[in-house]
């Protein structure tokens, strides 16, 4: 079963159905043990990054998520969630997050439209079975104000142009984030989480 | 780079299609799921449903056509139409929708916007609004757009452009500007109006009312700063296809998103 954290950030049943049209069933949890016992986690979200860690913890995920991810169970990180796997974040405030993975999440400068929203393209860097059939290029649907900047160049899988080159999809072994949303970036996306999906078996 | 977006807009009441559209014998033509897979499989970048159910059973109506659209259509789509409190804006997002659009209902009371996005984000809450071009460009005042509401029918007084800037600063990560004066006229968008308000505030404008071709979205998208072109008839008509517009538009050097298809 792949779980889909339910914590109070955003609509989940988006992500779901993308899951189900793809032949990958997907339940929305909010119970530490069903997540602590999922083949794959998905952690969605929109809002803002103080905000989604305190609901976490205050739902008991916390611990649950961060020891399955470290015994090796696929997660995938979804806009707020590739957010989430960093060490901290800047916005309103400085807050500390999961820290799968070492880097900050900082506000895009000025000089381009805040927030990004519509479909961007990504570059990939380099090849990961989450990729598997995009192709390079491959527009998605994006909405953020801030972006990751992982400490390690080479969790960095995918880059995105929006007045700077910032990391789109983020990844270390078991763990990935996408910064746009899979599930509404049509067959592009659909692949994406249809990848995942066959990763948590 | 980031694609300029092409925006078909759906309008429906009671969960059906109000415009006319010709489809093939087999396709039911006034369900507004089969317009939405078409523009979708077109290679559309984003929905707009337009509501205009002005019954009781409203918001349940809505809700349900929002959750059949989550299931069948995998790009983003917004709601507007008579979105008047925070409990319509929270149905329509908890549902599936990515933003729910809000026009009058801001101008009676703009704490909606504030409260729809604290509680949803920015990128959930569209401000949208309708304008009326007033005075001449040679006088010495110069054009100014008056904002109005109820579909064009009541005048507000409020300077489109401020009213513009109000609407960002109380939380909307988007704005839609639907020029009256070219609504329905297919002789183009109102350019100067987009680009004045394009030019004053930071987040993405959507340009409405007007279009009438391809030419008419290249110009909005490049001279009109727009960030995504919204359009009706010429796709409801079958005027023009989104590849035929895409491929335009990619031939005057925009960045638009072509489709791809991996067989999903």
């Amino acid at each position: 079963m792949i779980a889909i954290v339910d914590y109070g950030m955003g609509n989940l049943r988006s992500v779901q159905k993308g899951f189900a049209r793809v032949g990958h069933e997907a339940e929305i949890t909010a119970d530490p043990d069903r997540v602590a016992n999922a083949r794959g986690i998905v952690l969605p979200g929109v809002g803002a990054f103080g905000d989604a860690m305190i609901n976490l913890g205050d739902a008991g995920l916390t611990s649950p998520i961060v020891k399955a991810v470290s015994e090796g169970v696929p997660f995938l990180g979804i806009c707020l969630g590739l957010q989430l796997l960093f060490t901290e974040s800047e916005e309103l405030g400085v807050h500390r997050g999961l820290d799968l993975l070492a880097g900050k999440v900082c506000l895009f400068p000025e000089g381009q439209r805040i927030p990004q929203i519509g479909w961007n393209q990504i570059h990939i860097q380099r090849e990961t079975p989450l990729l598997a059939g995009v192709p390079d290029g491959a527009f998605f649907y994006f909405v953020h104000s801030y972006y990751v900047s992982p400490s390690r160049k080479e969790d960095g899988i995918a880059s995105t142009d929006y007045g700077i080159d910032y990391v789109a999809i983020a990844g270390a072994e078991n763990v990935f984030g996408v910064q746009f949303h899979p599930e509404k970036s049509q067959d592009a996306g659909l692949k994406i989480l249809s990848n995942f999906g066959n990763l948590a078996g | 780079m980031l694609a300029k977006r092409i925006i078909p807009c759906l309008d429906v009441k009671n969960g059906r299609n109000v415009r006319g559209v010709k489809f093939s014998a087999d396709k039911d033509a006034g369900d507004p799921i089969d317009l939405a897979r078409r523009y979708d499989a077109e290679g559309a970048d984003e929905l707009v449903f337009y509501d205009i159910t002005a019954s009781a059973e409203k918001r349940d109506i809505v809700a349900a056509l929002v959750r059949r659209v989550s299931e069948e259509v995998f790009i983003p789509f917004t709601v507007g139409g008579g979105v008047r409190t925070f409990e319509d804006i929270r149905t329509i997002i908890e549902e599936g929708a990515e933003k729910a659009s809000i026009n009058s209902a801001a101008v009676r009371n703009p704490d909606i916007i504030n409260e729809g996005s604290r509680s949803f984000g920015s990128q959930a809450i569209v401000g949208s609004m309708d304008a009326i071009r007033r005075g001449e460009e040679d006088e010495s005042e110069g054009v100014w757009w008056e904002v109005v509401v109820d579909g064009g029918r009541t005048p507000t007084g409020k300077d489109a452009v401020a009213w513009a800037e109000e609407l960002v600063q109380r939380g909307a990560g988007e704005l839609v500007l639907n020029s009256i004066d070219a609504d329905g006229t297919k002789d183009g968008y109102d350019v100067v109006f987009t680009r004045t308000v394009a030019d004053r505030v930071n987040v993405p404008i959507v340009a409405s009312g007007g279009c009438g071709g391809p030419d008419h979205m290249f110009d909005v998208l490049d001279r009109g700063q727009a960030s995504a072109a919204l359009a009706a008839s010429i796709f409801h008509y079958e005027q023009y296809s989104i590849p035929e517009v895409k491929t335009y538009l990619a031939n005057r050097g925009v960045t638009v998103r072509p489709r791809l298809d991996l067989g999903l």
